[in-house]
Formats: structure tokens, C-alpha cells, sequence
């Protein structure tokens, strides 16, 4: 069992400064702070989304409107928003199954996204990819992909690509803990490292690979930044429970990826609340060890933190929510109303 | 027309493609200071520079599906391996990410990407370095997949593979690379999903790609010295596979003979014959006679490795047991 406070104990970013309590409330807020409310409010506001697009995919689910495998982010969210935050619109993002948060996060349409999860002629991809496989290329969102491991090279092609274009882009990269076994993972990482290729690589460590707990299946422990040493890949670990640190040491790997640093590796260490997939009835973990990591759950801390620090009021964390479920509920009803894909469709889009 | 060797013509196709257009590059397994396992990158390294042709560590997943990334992003990367028996381990890149993405992407997303490999049995390198793979790429949508068995095929069909948007793959004949033939000096291309009636006949139809089109000609030399004619059939493309060209000329000839290099079992001409089967049966005067190398792992020594290996005498044997003739 891991436990997610020692976890979050061993963080090696730094507190994000946001953490310093409340002092803009003695000398009344500058414009900096009101610049941070607004940038704070947002990064609630995607978590917040996440949270109620998984929620109402698990529904809709369970009501049949939505088939295949569903691997839902939830307990992820401040992961994968604080890594996103820290990109520009030019860079790529690569994601792996479990990919509706980073999808959102990433500002993929929220209403399309969900009717490709219902199957539908208005999904992202026409209905012919499904929960695993949401792209949208005009948002540098390059997928959503179903192998574990299988997109890392991807990756580390896109990245090839802005070097070779000499543009100061780059992509990040999404993966699991379980993608760490896969050859694929230790090929990629070599090559990127050798080439020094601007890509973030990004583990979400949320501690099992579908039902296999780490240390039933890699000899190491459970920390993977350490091994990045053997690739000369700086590597950091972050509390991915926690928005601001993600942001910030995203931010910094960013930075110098920017500055020609080659590749940069992240471990945030984080967890899904629910199973791997929803088919997943957890038999292989008990309730203690995920109850423990819901007292850190970062969609309901993050906002009180800050109410707390006085930089956002309650009214307006509610006035998020309730934009937050509007939306939520509109997607749903879009994805219904919408057409299935013409069976014509099904010979097209096999060729360029 | 010069002659010119097979070898030389893949080389000009891929060397003109580099000095006209900046987004075509090449990554591979000692493409670079080495000059390529079978010197078709010779020299590349010092006209076109490193960034251009990229020496990969051995990781064919990992430099396979950087050239996807890279194509995706809207370059043109030409990926060599150093054989097609190798493409097994990049396979779910292959398959699962550069032949499906445009479709799960609903058509977001191209990749314009040439894998080349040399591919066949027949120069004694065993089990692991003889196989043709190309026929398991060939089922799956969304790959292209090509096969010259001629120095003018070879320029005109890479041509058209680095033109084209798709995930290409050139299996070059290892045993063919240096079979001299007659290419134009003027620029032509060769459309991928045509296949060419290399000899005209009225007797029988002979049908291969790549090194069995020697054995198919050769084959055909010695009908026609019984007064047999034969017309002969090169598919240049695995797929899209040209199954028209097939049926007209089966319509005529009435006999066929489906002949492959590979082995036999799910091979490309299994395919070819079912579909002549569905879409020519009435046309047949016998069956479709299918000749193809033996279901066994590739050996090593000499002399079992010709027995295993399709050569003349079987596409002849054929010939007389279906047909008589």
C-alpha cells in the first residue's frame, strides 16, 4: 500500500508560492494577484470539468450509451491540469487511454468529446475512435492511444519535427506507471536523450497498472525518476495531488526544453479513485488505501485552499460549478441528440 | 534509357527525393557512416548531412514510430530497416499506430511515411533473415504496400511511395538488388495498386511480385519452347492489389498459376487465388494452381534452403498438373 502522504512528503518541487498564506490580504490585492485568481479559478474550473465529464461518463455508462473500455481520470485531475497549463498553444500533447482529462485540459471541445465516447457523427473522431482515441490536431492534441507505451515514440517523432523544423516547440508526453516495462519506454527514452529531443516526458504515477500494484511488478520501488539518471534525462518528482506544484515544475522543465536542455522527465505521483477501467470491480487493492488518498482529493482541497488564502471567494467557486455542470449536462444532451455516423462513412478516412 | 542495377535505381529515387524537397529524411540502422547493410545510402551521409540521414541506435520501435510522430507532423521520413524480418518487432508501431491513425483520428491525421526493407529467402542467412513479410503488412488497412522486381519499377514505385500520404512500404528483393535493367532518363512515375502484364499469352496466366517474377519469366521462356504462351502478370503492388488486371487476363487465358517466394500458408497469393476463385470461376478451366515456398522455417544450409525456396521447375509442375500443359 502506498501512502499518499509520504508520498506527497517526498515531493521534491517546491510550494508554489501561492502557498504563502494570505498575504495579499493586508495590502490589498495588486494586479498580480488578481491575475492569479483569475489563472487559479481556471486551473479549478478544468479540474472541476474533468471530475463532471468522468462522472457523467461513468452514467451514461452504466445506462449503455456509452460501450467499449472506459478508463476514467478521476482522482487525476490536478496531474494532468497543472502539466497542461504550463504548455503554450504550439506544443503537442500525447496521451495514452486514459486521455478525456488531458483532452479537456488541453481545451478539446468538450461537447465533441463526448459524442465520440457516445459513438456519434459529431465526436472528435467522427465516432470511429472512441474514449481511448479523442484527437483533435488543430489543438495539438495527438491522441489519445491504446497500447501502453506505444505513443512514446510518437512522441518523440512530433519532437523531431519541431527540431527539425527549428521551431522552440515541443511536446509533452502522457504515460502510466505500467508503460514503464514496456521496451518501447527504454527505447524511446534512449532516443530522445540521444538526439536531445524537446519532449516532456510525463509519468502519472498513480501506483498500479491496471490491477498489478508497482511492487508486484518492477524491481525499483516506486519511484521512477531516479532510474532517468542512466538516460542523462533530468528528472523531477512532483505531488500530483497538488495543481501548483504540478504547474511549476512543469513550468521549470518546460523552460528548459525551450533553452535546448533536450528531454525533461516528470513523475507525478497521483491515483485513480476508481479501477482501471469501469469494468474493474478492484479486487486486488483495498478501500483503506484509496479512501486515504480521497482525503487529498485535489478537487475538493484545491478550492478550499483557496477560499482559504483569500484569493477566490466561495461564490465564485460556485459560480464555477454551476458553469461546470451547465456544460457538463449540455455535452450529454448534445451527444444524444446527435446523429450516428452514416454507414457510408465506414470505407473513408482509410487513405489520405 | 540507361541501365542501371536495382540497387542504384531505389538510390536515385530516394536521392532525388532529398535534394527536392527539405521535408523528406531518413532514419535507420547504419543508413549513415556505415552507407546501409546493402549500400543503398552509400554516400548519403556526406551529401545530405546528419540531420538528414539520422543513424538510429538498434530500437526499431522507437526510430519507426519517430518517423510516424515525424509524418504526422508533416514531414516525409523514409525508414530503413535492414530487414523485413526486423519490422516484426516495430509491428505494433507499424499496425497499430501508422496504419490506424488516420482512421481513429477520423481523418485528422496523415502519415506520409516509406518504410523500405530488403525482404526473401536465398542468400543462406537462416530463419530470422530470410522471411517476406510484406504479405502480413498487405492485410492490413490503411498500409500501402509495394514490391519492385525491376530497376524501372524500383525508381517509379519509390517515387510514388515518398509522393504518397500514406504509410508505404517497399520490400526491395535482397536477392534483386543487383539485377540490371533499362531506365528512362526522362521522370515517370509508378502508380502503387497497378499491376503490369509484363508478357502477353493466351495459354496460361503466371502471376508473382518481386524475385518470383525471375522465376515466372524463366518459367515462361520454357512454355513458350513447347509452344506454350504464356502472359505474365507482375503485381508491383500488394496492396491495394489489382485484382482487375487479374480477372481480364484469367478471362482470357482461362488458366492460372498464383506464384510466391514467400511461403504459402496466408500468403498474398492465397488471397489472389480466393479472389479469383469468388470472381473467375467460371472463366477457369481448372484450378487455381497455387505455388509457394514451403511452410517450414527458413534452413540455412545451401542446399535444403533451394529445395524449400519456389523456383521454375514449380511454377512448370503446375502448369502440367492443373492444366495439362
Amino acid at each position: 500500500m502506498v501512502n499518499p502522504t509520504k508520498s506527497s512528503s517526498k515531493s521534491k518541487s517546491k510550494p508554489a508560492k501561492s502557498s504563502k498564506n494570505g498575504k495579499s490580504g493586508a495590502v490589498g490585492p495588486d494586479e498580480s494577484d488578481v491575475a492569479a485568481s483569475t489563472d487559479h479559478r481556471e486551473l479549478f474550473r478544468q479540474m472541476f470539468l474533468i471530475r463532471q465529464f468522468e462522472l457523467a461518463c461513468g452514467e451514461n455508462y452504466s445506462k449503455g450509451l456509452i460501450r467499449g473500455f472506459l478508463h476514467l481520470y478521476i482522482g487525476q485531475e490536478a496531474t494532468g491540469v497543472g502539466a497542461i497549463s504550463a504548455l503554450r498553444k504550439d506544443d503537442y500533447i500525447v496521451s495514452n487511454y486514459r486521455d478525456h482529462g488531458h483532452a479537456l485540459a488541453r481545451g478539446v471541445d468538450i461537447n465533441r468529446s463526448m459524442a465520440e465516447l457516445f459513438g456519434k457523427a459529431t465526436g472528435t473522431s467522427k465516432g470511429k475512435g472512441g474514449s481511448m482515441h479523442l484527437f483533435d490536431v488543430v489543438k495539438g492534441f495527438m491522441g489519445g492511444h491504446g497500447i501502453v507505451a506505444g505513443q512514446l515514440p510518437l512522441a518523440a517523432g512530433l519532437a523531431l519535427a519541431q527540431q527539425y523544423q527549428k521551431t522552440d516547440g515541443l511536446t509533452m508526453c502522457f504515460f502510466g506507471d505500467g508503460s514503464t516495462n514496456q521496451g518501447v519506454y527504454h527505447e524511446t527514452l534512449n532516443l530522445a536523450a540521444v538526439w536531445k529531443l524537446p519532449v516532456l516526458f510525463f509519468l502519472e504515477n498513480n501506483m498500479y497498472g491496471m490491477g498489478s500494484s508497482i511492487e508486484r511488478v518492477r524491481a525499483g520501488g516506486i519511484d521512477f525518476y531516479p532510474g532517468l539518471a542512466t538516460y542523462e534525462i533530468p528528472a523531477v518528482e512532483v505531488d500530483g495531488m497538488d495543481v501548483l506544484a504540478v504547474k511549476e515544475a512543469t513550468e521549470i522543465a518546460v523552460e528548459r526544453i525551450r533553452a535546448g536542455g533536450g528531454p525533461q522527465f516528470i513523475e507525478a505521483k497521483t491515483f485513480r479513485f476508481g479501477g482501471h477501467s469501469v469494468a474493474d470491480g478492484q479486487k486486488y487493492r483495498g478501500q483503506e488505501e484509496v479512501k486515504e488518498w480521497e482525503t487529498r482529493d485535489s478537487v475538493v482541497a484545491f478550492p478550499l485552499k483557496l477560499i482559504e488564502m483569500g484569493l477566490v471567494t466561495k461564490d465564485q467557486i460556485n459560480d464555477v460549478k454551476a458553469e461546470v455542470y451547465e456544460a457538463v449536462a449540455k455535452s450529454v444532451e448534445f451527444a444524444e441528440q446527435s446523429p450516428n455516423p452514416d454507414p457510408k462513412e465506414i470505407h473513408n478516412d482509410v487513405f489520405a | 534509357m540507361t541501365e542501371i542495377v536495382l540497387r542504384e535505381a531505389l538510390k536515385r529515387g530516394l536521392e532525388e527525393a532529398l535534394e527536392n524537397d527539405p521535408s523528406v529524411f531518413m532514419m535507420g540502422e547504419d543508413i549513415g557512416e556505415y552507407g546501409g547493410a546493402y549500400a543503398v545510402t552509400d554516400g548519403f551521409l556526406k551529401k545530405f548531412g546528419p540531420d538528414r540521414i539520422k543513424d538510429t541506435p538498434i530500437s526499431e520501435q522507437a526510430f519507426l514510430g519517430a518517423g510516424i510522430g515525424a509524418a504526422v507532423a508533416g514531414l516525409r521520413p523514409i525508414i530503413e530497416f535492414m530487414s523485413i524480418s526486423f519490422t516484426l518487432v516495430a509491428f505494433d508501431q507499424i499496425v497499430n499506430m501508422a496504419a490506424n491513425l488516420r482512421y481513429m483520428s477520423g481523418g485528422q491525421i496523415s502519415v506520409p511515411m516509406v518504410i523500405r526493407a530488403p525482404t526473401g529467402a536465398g542468400v543462406q542467412l537462416g530463419a530470422t533473415h530470410s522471411q517476406s513479410f510484406e504479405t502480413w503488412l498487405a492485410e492490413v488497412p490503411g498500409m500501402k504496400v509495394v514490391c519492385p522486381s525491376n530497376s524501372y519499377d524500383a525508381l517509379g514505385l519509390m517515387r510514388s511511395a515518398i509522393k504518397d500520404n500514406n504509410p508505404v512500404l517497399v520490400a526491395e528483393p535482397a536477392l534483386l538488388y543487383g539485377t540490371k535493367g533499362e531506365v528512362p532518363d526522362e521522370y515517370y512515375e509508378v502508380e502503387i495498386g497497378k499491376a503490369y502484364v509484363t508478357r502477353t499469352g493466351s495459354d496460361v496466366t503466371l502471376i508473382s511480385y518481386g524475385y518470383g517474377m525471375r522465376l515466372v519469366n524463366e518459367a515462361a521462356d520454357k512454355l513458350a519452347e513447347r509452344g506454350v504462351s504464356a502472359e505474365v502478370i507482375d503485381l508491383r503492388s500488394l496492396s491495394p492489389l489489382d485484382m482487375d488486371a487479374i480477372v481480364a487476363s484469367v478471362q482470357k487465358t482461362n488458366r492460372v498459376v498464383v506464384v510466391d517466394t514467400a511461403r504459402r500458408i496466408g500468403g498474398i497469393m492465397a488471397e489472389v487465388s480466393a479472389e479469383l476463385q469468388q470472381r473467375a470461376a467460371e472463366w477457369l478451366d481448372g484450378p487455381v494452381m497455387r505455388v509457394g515456398s514451403d511452410d517450414v522455417p527458413w534452413p540455412y544450409n545451401r542446399g535444403l534452403e533451394r529445395e524449400v525456396l519456389t523456383d521454375a521447375d514449380d511454377v512448370l509442375k503446375a502448369v502440367a498438373e492443373g492444366y495439362g500443359l
